[in-house]
């Protein structure tokens, strides 16, 4: 069963203090607070929708040469040994815990590919006059992508490595190592970029019927 | 001013974690989805104090084997050799690899730790009621919230060292079982922070303030001016 919205939509309560309070309308890159708590309730962002797409659009071809190149090679005695990210995940799969090649897997691999896909989703669909319903689901699981993806921690954790391998053979950097460097910063920019809020206030709601209710309710308050 | 503030709870309004749209259950319900996104709304996270508890005690569990297994095995000519994550930072540390000795040991000993003791602290406050400190302990969970990531450094690590180390028969480097405990020790705080509702910090204060409406949170749309009266004002701006 649907929930009954309140017919003025600035009326919010804040997700880490449930203080009831309403959100003022925000100059381009102009950020509201909650008083009570601080967390930041909206930030909003000049050209959201034009920007997050051209970063989302450059790190989703970053993203396919990172996973396809070597990131990392060795060289020792005449022996020779890269590796790719994914490969790195295979080879714990086969020697390792099992459990954790999966966990690296999803970290560097699947969870950074499912945030880049779903962005790019969303600022896309989002630019249409009625954007469709579904991408409001890919909004809902987006944050979640977000944090399993750890793309940034990787990158420290290959350049420790890096340091600890070169104790015993020669490393050479591979092309994806430098990639990966960019793209940390690509994903950062989108994040900083991506305005929510602008999308949530275009999608197709899950029940029409309250939208439709809460904007009569409105404009009968404000005729009397 | 955090004594009189007026929550969505007490006025029988929950806000959409996802979307952030405020909404009313329908009369006589006590959840409903978000009409907007249809997710699945509830005034709290359910079970949260539970939740968080369980996955922080399967972490702090985990903690010791991770720390005591071997993370790294490296089999050269002269035998093989097992690492745990602190002898990695004693083996890191060196007038040149300090540095990164010092992240490992921040991102896999100290962060972990101070995560767990962190939250266990919230947790107890929050059962006990407590009502000090409030801005103080939701810092503490943005922080932990923040830093959680940085402890799979150590798991990257060791994923890649293993990876690149296989010059057989001369050297190869393979994973050990503290990885897996060390990996799982990460996932649980991750779940626990998840599962953590930051209102439960405040609520000891909502409730000793009398509410004029919390006895119908069902009714729908009697009370719309009441949440409206919530002092616009009273968002800053940064």
């Amino acid at each position: 069963m649907y929930n009954q919205p309140l017919n003025d939509p600035a009326v919010i309560a804040c997700l880490h203090c449930d203080l009831l309070q309403r959100l003022p309308d925000l100059e381009p890159g102009a950020s509201a607070r909650c008083p009570r708590c601080h967390k930041e309730l909206w930030r909003r962002r000049e050209d959201s929708l034009n920007r997050t797409f051209a970063l989302t659009l450059a790190a989703a071809m970053l993203y396919v040469v990172a996973n396809s190149v070597p990131m990392l090679g060795i060289s020792a005695v005449g022996r020779g040994a890269s590796t790719t990210v994914l490969e790195g995940a295979m080879h714990l799969w086969r020697e390792g815990p099992r459990i954790v090649g999966v966990l690296v897997l999803i970290t560097a691999v699947i969870a950074p590919a499912l945030q880049i896909a779903f962005m790019l989703a969303i600022v896309l669909e989002a630019r249409r006059e009625r954007p469709p319903r579904w991408i409001g689901t890919l909004l809902r699981h987006h944050p979640t992508t977000r944090t399993w993806s750890m793309i940034e921690v990787m990158l420290l954790g290959v350049l420790v490595a890096l340091i600890k391998i070169a104790d015993y053979a020669t490393v050479i950097p591979g092309v994806a190592l430098f990639t990966l460097g960019v793209l940390v910063f690509l994903l950062a920019g989108i994040q900083a970029s991506f305005d929510p809020k602008e999308v949530w206030d275009r999608i197709q709601w899950a029940d029409e019927d309250a939208r439709r209710d809460a904007a009569l309710d409105r404009i009968a308050g404000e005729a009397s | 001013m955090s004594g009189a503030a007026p929550t969505a709870m007490q006025h029988g309004l929950q806000s959409c974690e996802t979307c952030g749209l405020l909404s009313r259950p329908a009369a006589g319900e006590v959840e409903g989805r978000c009409p907007r996104c249809a997710e699945e709304l509830s005034f709290r996270k359910h079970d949260s104090l539970q939740r968080t508890w369980a996955y922080l005690i399967a972490a702090a569990i985990c903690y010791i084997p991770a720390n005591v297994l071997p993370v790294l095995t490296t089999t050269t000519a002269a035998g093989a050799e097992s690492d745990t994550i602190m002898q990695g930072v004693v083996l890191l540390w060196s007038p040149t690899g300090w540095p990164l000795s010092l992240i490992v040991l921040i991102a896999s000993i100290m962060i972990p730790s101070a995560k767990i003791l962190a939250l266990m602290y919230l947790l107890i406050t929050v059962q006990r009621g407590s009502v000090h400190n409030n801005a103080q302990r939701i810092r503490m969970y943005r922080m932990v919230e923040f830093i959680g990531r940085w402890s799979m450094v150590d798991v990257f690590v060791d994923t890649f060292t293993a990876a690149l180390i296989q010059l057989q028969p001369l050297m190869s480097v393979e994973p050990g079982p503290g990885l897996f405990f060390f990996a799982a020790v990460v996932v649980f705080t991750m779940l626990a922070v998840e599962a953590f509702d930051p209102r439960l910090i405040w609520d000891s204060i909502s409730s000793k303030e009398p509410s004029s409406d919390e006895a119908n949170p069902g009714e729908a749309n009697s009370n719309e001016a009441n949440p409206n009266e919530a002092n616009p004002n009273e968002v800053s701006y940064a």
